[in-house]
C-alpha cells in the first residue's frame, strides 16, 4: 500500500454526474443473456481486424482450437461469463452494505466472505473493502500493472491500465481526482491503495445524502464503476423523491 | 539506487489521463478469455505471475506503445512457446496464412 497523502486545491465537492461514467448505472439486465446490459456507443462490436496483433490473437485461437487444446465453446462461453461481471454486481455489493451495518461490518472484515454471500465468489486472492468517510477518502490503482477486483467490477477501464494513471495516483492523487472532477475538501485525508497480484481492493463510497427512502435496487443505480475505485463519489439520487 | 524496470512507475511523473470509454472488441474479449481459460484449472499452464512476468519482458516500444491487449496476446504468444504446447513455427506460418486470408478479403471485398 503506498500512503500518499496529497494536498491539492481547495473547491467545492460536486462530483456527481460526470458523462464517463453514464453508461453503467441504473441497468437492470440480470436475465437479459444477449445484451448484458452494455451499450456500444464507442464502436461497433463487429470490427474487421486489422492490426497484427488481432490477426496473431485468430492464428493462436485456431491452433489451439485444432489441437483440442480449447473449444471454441469454451472460449464462448469465458466470454459470455466476463459480460457479465459488470459494475452492477459491485454496486449490488455497496447497496446492501449501506443499508445493512451488520453486512457491512462483514465486508469490511472479511470482503471474500461477505461478497460471496451475495452469490459473487472471490477465490484465490483477498479482497479488502475500505470505507469513505467525511474525513478520509480512498482511490485505487495498480501501480505495477493492471490488478482489479474483476471478478466485481468487470474488465477495467482503459484509464485504470494507462502509463497517466498508474504513475500519478500515487505522486498526486488529489490532482488526479480533479481531473475525475472529485474535488475534495483540503481537510479530507486521501489513501491511495496500490493493488497487488494477491490482493484487490472495493472502495465503499459513502452514502449520498436524500437516500433514506430509497430502495436497495435504487441505491445500487447509484453506486458507479468509478465511485468503488475511488475516482469519484457515489451518484446523487435523481430530483428529490416526493413523499 | 537500481534502475527501475519499465513497468515500475508509480510516483513518475506524466502527462494528462485518457479518460476516454472504451469498450473491449470482440478480439479483445476473446483474448481476455483464453488467458483466464488457459491459467485456470483444468489447464493450469501458468500463473498470473508468470503472464505478469512475461509482459515486463516484452520490448519497451510494444509495453508503452502497443494496445494493452496487445501486450496480453504476446505473452500468450511467449507462454504457450514456452510451454511447448505451440512452436514458433507452427505460429508464424499461421499468422502468415491469416493476414493473407485478411488481406485478401479487404482487398476483394465489394
Amino acid at each position: 500500500m503506498s500512503g500518499a497523502d496529497g494536498r491539492g486545491p481547495q473547491g467545492l465537492a460536486h462530483s456527481h454526474d460526470h458523462g464517463h461514467d453514464r453508461r453503467e448505472h441504473g441497468h437492470r439486465h440480470d436475465h437479459e443473456a444477449a445484451a448484458h446490459g452494455h451499450s456500444h456507443p464507442f464502436q461497433p462490436d463487429l470490427q474487421e481486424p486489422s492490426q497484427d496483433w488481432e490477426f496473431l490473437e485468430i492464428a493462436l485461437r485456431e491452433l489451439l482450437i485444432e489441437k483440442g487444446v480449447l473449444s471454441a465453446r469454451e472460449i464462448a462461453e469465458k466470454i459470455d461469463q466476463w459480460d457479465r461481471r459488470t459494475p452492477q454486481n459491485g454496486a449490488e455489493v455497496i447497496a446492501r452494505a449501506w443499508v445493512d451495518p451488520d453486512y457491512k461490518a462483514r465486508l469490511l472484515a472479511d470482503g471474500n466472505a461477505a461478497v460471496a454471500e451475495l452469490g459473487y465468489p472471490f477465490e484465490g486472492l483477498e479482497l479488502i473493502a475500505v470505507e469513505n468517510t467525511p474525513q478520509r477518502h480512498h482511490m485505487v490503482v495498480c501501480t505495477l500493472c493492471s490488478c482489479y477486483p474483476r471478478q466485481l467490477l468487470g474488465i477495467p477501464p482503459l484509464w485504470y491500465k494507462s502509463r497517466a494513471y498508474r504513475s500519478r495516483a500515487v505522486r498526486e492523487p488529489r490532482a488526479v481526482l480533479a481531473e475525475f472532477g472529485t474535488v475534495l475538501p483540503e481537510d479530507v485525508e486521501v489513501r491511495v491503495l496500490d493493488s497487488t497480484a494477491d490482493c484487490r481492493y472495493l472502495v465503499i463510497p459513502m452514502r449520498p445524502a436524500g437516500t433514506e427512502g430509497l430502495s436497495e435496487a435504487d441505491l445500487a443505480a447509484l453506486v458507479t464503476r468509478d465511485s468503488m475505485i475511488g475516482t469519484a463519489q457515489a451518484r446523487a439520487p435523481h430530483p428529490a423523491p416526493t413523499a | 539506487m537500481a534502475q527501475r524496470r519499465m513497468h515500475d512507475m508509480g510516483g513518475l511523473e506524466a502527462g494528462p489521463i485518457d479518460r476516454r470509454e472504451h469498450e473491449p472488441t470482440l478480439v479483445e474479449r476473446r483474448i481476455d478469455a483464453m488467458m483466464m481459460i488457459l491459467r485456470d484449472k483444468p489447464h493450469a499452464l501458468w500463473k498470473t505471475d508468470e503472464n505478469r512476468r512475461t509482459i515486463e519482458g516484452l520490448p519497451p516500444e510494444l509495453y508503452d506503445g502497443g494496445a494493452y491487449y496487445q501486450r496480453w496476446v504476446e505473452s500468450m504468444r511467449r507462454l504457450l512457446v514456452e510451454k511447448g504446447v505451440l512452436s514458433d513455427a507452427e505460429i508464424d506460418a499461421r499468422l502468415a496464412e491469416v493476414r493473407a486470408r485478411h488481406r485478401g478479403a479487404a482487398g476483394g471485398g465489394s
